[in-house]
């Protein structure tokens, strides 16, 4: 008797938890009233601290540009350039002065009202307080001068295509004059939502502003919750923890996912070029014949359907499909190791692959290495803890010879223009067409830049693997996401739960 | 006693003295330079130098040092170059919730083990005692985080009766927090009980065959009886060494487990500032750990000394 007893205790236990969790089941999935809509979306990354002033890292503007700072100018689903905190602007004949007007009665989350002074404050810390080296890009700026309350004059030093652009960026973010003392933990922004509370290392809720000037949120609540390990975002989306995955790390994970009574699946596009980069700077691959050989070598489509289900697009250049200049550039050279082999003229090499220990790259360098290996080239993987060793080794002292890794910054293709970058690539040619392009008309750059990327291509500065698909699953009912994460925020301005 | 206590006191503090040492020595050792992670992709050489400065880490090894061990003697953890926020208030939080996390999962170990240990001992010519054996011995075999992933699977994916993951403070929703740790405690206890489990069925098998049982036993007291006055508490002796050897082993195998259920503890909060070379913050983490280690290793010493009557 007493040992059946003590069976029954623990079956107890084990049922009484069952059950104690039974219970809940049935609000645990959908809780909260229409009325007030909380929802949470799932992401990897989360911000070291909420200063992009100071701290790299896309997870910073990607939960607060957009959401808690706006700038003058903001990028569209289309990657259109549309006003903001600028009602309109004017552009000078010799294209070298913008005169933004600005949107009245809008103001701070402090409480702080926004004025010409504040667009003067925010683009001049750009030279002053800015730590990233991307601050850079609109060193072309040469005065911010206030006409008005709600006019502000920027001069530029030259004419320039990317400064419009590049506003719409994080560089363009409008900051109060009053609210720059805690930027790394208190973001104060004109945007639709508000820094509710942060949980480190859990997640961090945006509160809708009740001061905000455009149409308010209708979410009462966004959680960004952060899950390092991708099946455990999976399992909280199938169990009702998150509503949305906002970047599926295991396109192979989808099937998961596939009853539309229940989720949805939503595939964009992106900016990150999946990039196989060739040290330009050091043999083999300074020999321009090696690095062609490679590009005929890696059969794309293969690697595409083996490294990430097919997802993705096979692009060919450092040119997204979403922007203005982009060609198919994927025929230029075609898969062909025969070809391969010839250029290489019987020789084989033995490199060294040093990627980050990302699953893209460490799914690809696997085809990678099989695909040279037939033509004569063994490639040795290791993976380098990312980010630390992967900055460390490949990115600053460019000690590899070929390397992968997803370069996420809109409108990149200028990395090759730096003969210091990693690439090692040096021809002055493409710097020259792409300086020629920023001051050209529209038509003008549209034409450098489609030639740049051309040149990018023939030369084989870089294989470009393919093109990172923004790959989201949701909860059915959940509208307005953003199906391409072309810009650096990811908007949650339109988010609705139905 | 009280020189005993004394004694292996100084000895605590001295150890965790060294420990200091070599927690920091360890640091300088990790490749990465914290200044160039902060700044990424888009640093300047400038900015990278400038960064160096503010962090403190272009100093000689030895000013940092003191300057960090310092601040410990006054319970000051520094200020981590990456969140800006000061160490100790956020060791503090993450140390509350894994706490929580390993003492759950050691109490269920504990509610566990004792009886069937014990029971599993009484009748260890039986069936059930045999099959109890076996049943802990395939618990020794699943690591905790498998453990976790087969839970999640059957409870929360399956049978969507609990959260997969997450935490929620109990200051938020006590009824939620419960829940959200269901899952995490047995993970850790189911796993760690199995283990004790043997332990206790050995201890106690080694003290039912002891003259002093068997006097009892020939003095009148039942078997159960002379094993619950008599036997318990001399097989508790190795009991509470394992205990020890296993709450530390919890307490920073916790990591895995954390990241399996998305707990906001001490291993996640090492693990991130491990990937963005938090200096300060990893080595006050570590040393937090190494002091817990320490110290747990103090209370099983005097434990012992309270339990076992030869040793004062």
């Amino acid at each position: 008797m007493r040992r059946i007893g003590i069976w029954i205790a623990v079956g107890g236990l084990l049922l009484s938890t069952a059950a104690c969790g039974g219970g809940d089941a049935g609000t645990g999935g959908d809780g909260g009233a229409p009325a007030a809509q909380t929802l949470s979306v799932g992401f990897v990354a989360e911000p070291a601290n909420l200063d992009f002033t100071s701290t790299e890292g896309v997870a910073i503007p990607q939960a607060l540009l957009v959401n808690v700072y706006e700038g003058l100018v903001k990028l569209d689903q289309n990657g259109e350039i549309v006003p903001l905190l600028a009602e309109k602007w004017e552009v000078s004949d010799d294209r070298k002065s913008y005169t933004f007007t600005l949107r009245k009665n809008v103001t701070f989350s402090s409480g702080a009202p926004f004025t010409a002074d504040d667009v003067v404050f925010s683009l001049e810390r750009l030279k002053t307080d800015w730590k990233l080296k991307i601050a850079a890009q609109l060193d072309v700026i040469d005065t911010v001068e206030k006409t008005d309350d709600s006019t502000v004059v920027v001069t530029l030093e030259r004419p320039s295509n990317g400064f419009l652009y590049t506003l719409a960026t994080r560089l363009g973010a409008m900051f109060s004059r009053t609210g720059v003392s805690d930027l790394a933990n208190k973001p104060v922004g004109t945007g639709p939502y508000v820094l509710g509370s942060w949980r480190r290392g859990d997640s961090i809720e945006l509160k809708p502003n009740p001061t905000y000037w455009g149409t308010k949120p209708s979410a009462s609540s966004v959680t960004l919750k952060y899950f390092k390990d991708a099946t455990a975002m999976n399992n909280a989306l199938l169990t009702g923890g998150i509503d949305v995955i906002s970047n599926v790390q295991a396109p192979e994970s989808l099937q998961q996912f596939a009853d539309p009574n229940r989720f949805q699946t939503i595939e964009g596009t992106t900016n990150g070029e999946v990039v196989l980069s060739m040290n330009n700077g050091r043999p083999p691959f300074d020999d321009k014949k090696v690095r062609q050989a490679v590009r005929h070598a890696i059969d794309h489509q293969a690697l595409l359907d083996t490294a990430w289900a097919g997802r993705g697009q096979l692009i060919g250049s450092m040119v997204p499909p979403t922007d203005p200049w982009y060609e198919d550039r994927t025929g230029d050279y075609p898969y062909d190791p025969a070809k391969a082999k010839e250029l290489l003229g019987g020789k084989t090499y033995d490199v060294k692959m040093r990627i980050p220990n990302l699953p893209y790259a460490v799914n690809s360098a696997q085809v990678v290495k099989s695909q040279l290996a037939q033509v004569g080239i063994n490639a040795e993987i290791e993976p380098l803890e990312f980010p630390a060793r992967w900055l460390d080794a490949v990115f600053t002292q460019a000690d590899y010879d070929l390397s992968i890794i997803s370069h996420v910054e809109p409108r990149d293709m200028n990395i090759f223009a730096d003969e210091s970058y990693y690439f090692r690539y040096d021809n002055p040619e493409f710097g020259e067409l792409l300086a020629a392009a920023d001051e050209g008309t529209e038509e003008e750059q549209t034409e450098l830049r489609k030639q740049a990327a051309k040149l990018l291509s023939d030369d084989a500065a870089a294989d470009f693997l393919f093109l990172m698909p923004n790959l989201m699953v949701a909860k059915k009912g959940i509208t307005g996401l953003p199906k391409n994460a072309i810009s650096e925020s990811f908007d949650f301005t339109g988010l609705a739960k139905q | 006693m009280t020189l005993y206590l004394l004694k292996r006191l100084a000895v605590l503090l001295a150890s965790t003295a060294v420990a200091a040492v070599v927690v920091f020595a360890f640091m300088a050792l990790l490749p990465g330079d914290p200044a160039e992670i902060a700044l990424g992709v888009n640093a300047t050489p400038e900015a990278v130098a400038e960064l160096r400065r503010q962090f403190g880490t272009d100093r000689a090894p030895v000013a940092q040092f003191l300057d960090w061990a310092g601040g410990l003697l006054q319970g000051d953890f520094g200020t981590s170059y990456v969140t800006t926020a000061p160490v100790g208030p956020q060791i503090a939080d993450r140390l509350g919730v894994t706490a929580v996390l390993v003492l759950g999962g050691m109490i269920l170990a504990l509610v566990i083990a004792v009886p069937l240990g014990t029971f599993a001992a009484v009748h260890h010519r039986n069936l059930l005692g045999a099959a109890i054996s076996a049943v802990s011995q395939v618990g020794i075999a699943i690591p905790a985080f498998l453990a976790g992933i087969l839970l999640v699977f059957v409870f929360a994916v399956q049978a969507q009766a609990l959260p997969s993951g997450g935490y929620v403070p109990i200051s938020e929703n006590p009824a939620e927090w419960l829940r959200s740790l269901l899952l995490p405690w047995s993970s850790l206890g189911l796993v760690q009980g199995a283990v004790l489990t043997r332990y206790v069925r050995s201890a106690v098998l080694d003290v039912m065959r002891e003259d002093y049982l068997r006097t009892a036993r020939a003095k009148g007291r039942g078997s159960t009886g002379a094993l619950w006055r008599h036997g318990l508490r001399n097989a508790s002796i190795p009991v509470v060494t394992v205990l020890g050897l296993q709450l530390a082993t919890l307490l920073v195998g916790a990591v895995v487990v954390e990241r399996v259920f998305v707990v906001p503890g001490l291993g996640d909060l090492l693990l991130n500032g491990v990937a963005q070379r938090d200096l300060l913050l990893v080595q006050g983490v570590v040393m937090v750990l190494v002091a817990a280690v320490l110290l747990i290793n103090f209370v099983v010493d005097v434990a012992y000394h309270l339990l076992d009557p030869r040793l004062r």
